[in-house]
C-alpha cells in the first residue's frame, strides 16, 4: 500500500509544483514507484514543470468521469522510469473533481505505486480540499514570507479538519518545506529566519530550499530541479527532504551555510 | 544616495514576525467566528435601538487587535431629542 502525500500551501507561487516534481523525481531516483499527480484542474503546470506537455492524452477528470481508463492517462517519465505522472484537465470545470471520483483514482494508485504526491491547487475551494482529503502526510510549503505563512497556518488548520484522517480521530503528518530561502537576506534582519517560521508555524522542517537559479532553469528546460543537475543547491535539499520523508533522521542544513541549522542553535559546529 | 545606509537600516523581519505573531493567535480563536466585530456592532445597535432611534452612519466602531488584549471602540452620535421617538 502506497503512501499519499499532499504538496500544499494556500498561497500560489510558493513552489508547490516545483516542489511537487522534484520530490516525486527524487524518489523515484532511489528505485521507488512515484506517481505525481496535478488536481490544478484548468490551470495544471505539473506537465509543463514535468516536461511532459507534449504528451498529455488523457487526465485526471477523464479518469473520473470514466472516459479513460487509468493506465491510459498515466504519463511514464522518459528519464526515471519508476516516475509517473497523472495530468489535470485544463479544459474542464474543477467541479468535475468529484469525492467519489477522486476517492477512486487514489486508491487505485496506492495499490499501484508506493508513493502518491498530490499537487495541490492554491486557495482552500475544492481543489485544494480535494487534494488533501486523503493524504496520509502533508507537506506545508511556505516562503518565508508573511502573506505566505498566514495562508500555511490556515491551511494547517484545514488539515487537521477536512481531512480524511482528521475526521477519523487520527493526526494527519504534517511537514513543512521553506522555500526560496535566502540565508543571507534572513541573517541580515530582513527575512524571517527558519527558526520564526518553525516558532509560528509549530510543524517539524523537513527541508529548507534555497532561493536559485537552478529552479528556473529547470523549469525552462522541463526537467524536475533534483533530475536537471542533481548537485545544485535545491537539489541537494530536495534529496535530504525526501531522506526525512522516508523517515531519516538528518541534521536539517541552511543552505548557504556551512553549520548546521541544529548546530547553529547549539553553537557547534556540524560534523 | 548614503552607502552606509544600507549597513544601518532598521531590520524589517523582527517587524515580520511580530506582526504574525499577534494576527495568528488571533486567527486561529477565531475559527468558526471570523465575523466577531460585525456581530458585536450588529448586537450593541439593537440594544441601544431599544432605546432611542439610531442613524448608523452616525456609529463608529473601531478594532484594534493586539497580543494580550484586543480592544472594540464603540462611538455613538446621540441626537438631542432621541430619547422621544423611544416607544
Amino acid at each position: 500500500m502506497g503512501k499519499v502525500i499532499v504538496v500544499t500551501s494556500g498561497k500560489g507561487g510558493v513552489g508547490k509544483t516545483t516542489s511537487s516534481a522534484a520530490l516525486g523525481a527524487a524518489l523515484a531516483q532511489n528505485g521507488e514507484k512515484v506517481v505525481v499527480v496535478d488536481f490544478d484542474v484548468g490551470l495544471r503546470n505539473l506537465d509543463l514543470v514535468m516536461g511532459a506537455e507534449r504528451r498529455v492524452v488523457y487526465d485526471l477528470v477523464n479518469v473520473i468521469q470514466g472516459e479513460a481508463k487509468l493506465t491510459q492517462a498515466l504519463i511514464r517519465d522518459k528519464r526515471v522510469e519508476t516516475l509517473y505522472l497523472l495530468p489535470a484537465s485544463q479544459t474542464r470545470d474543477k467541479d468535475n473533481l468529484t469525492p467519489e471520483g477522486v476517492e477512486k483514482v487514489i486508491a487505485a494508485l496506492k495499490n499501484a505505486f508506493d508513493w502518491v504526491i498530490c499537487d495541490s491547487p492554491a486557495g482552500i475551494e475544492r481543489g485544494a480540499t480535494l487534494a488533501m482529503r486523503h493524504a496520509d502526510v502533508a507537506i506545508v510549503v511556505t516562503n518565508p514570507e508573511v502573506s505566505s505563512v498566514r495562508d500555511s497556518d490556515r491551511i494547517i488548520g484545514l488539515l487537521d479538519s477536512k481531512t480524511l484522517k482528521a475526521e477519523n480521530g487520527e493526526r494527519i503528518e504534517k511537514h513543512l518545506l521553506l522555500t526560496r530561502y535566502d540565508a543571507a537576506r534572513a541573517e541580515r534582519g530582513d527575512m524571517l529566519k527558519v527558526e520564526d517560521v518553525l516558532e509560528i508555524l509549530s510543524i517539524p522542517l523537513l527541508g529548507i530550499i534555497p532561493e536559485s537559479m537552478d529552479v528556473l532553469r529547470a523549469s525552462n528546460v522541463g526537467a524536475p530541479v533534483t533530475l536537471a543537475d542533481g548537485r545544485s543547491a535545491p537539489a541537494l535539499a530536495y534529496f535530504e527532504a525526501t531522506r526525512r520523508l522516508k523517515g531519516e533522521t538528518l541534521p536539517v542544513t541552511v543552505p548557504g551555510d556551512k553549520r548546521s541549522f541544529l548546530g547553529k542553535i547549539f553553537g557547534r559546529k556540524a560534523a | 544616495m548614503n552607502p552606509f545606509r544600507f549597513f544601518s537600516r532598521a531590520q524589517s523581519a523582527p517587524a515580520a514576525r511580530e506582526r504574525l505573531q499577534v494576527l495568528l493567535a488571533h486567527e486561529r480563536a477565531a475559527t468558526g467566528d471570523s465575523d466577531l466585530v460585525n456581530k458585536l456592532r450588529d448586537e450593541i445597535l439593537k440594544a441601544i435601538s431599544k432605546h432611542m432611534q439610531v442613524d448608523d452612519e452616525k456609529v463608529s466602531i473601531k478594532m484594534e487587535r493586539g497580543a494580550q488584549v484586543s480592544t472594540l471602540a464603540v462611538d455613538i452620535e446621540i441626537p438631542f431629542d432621541a430619547g422621544k421617538k423611544a416607544a
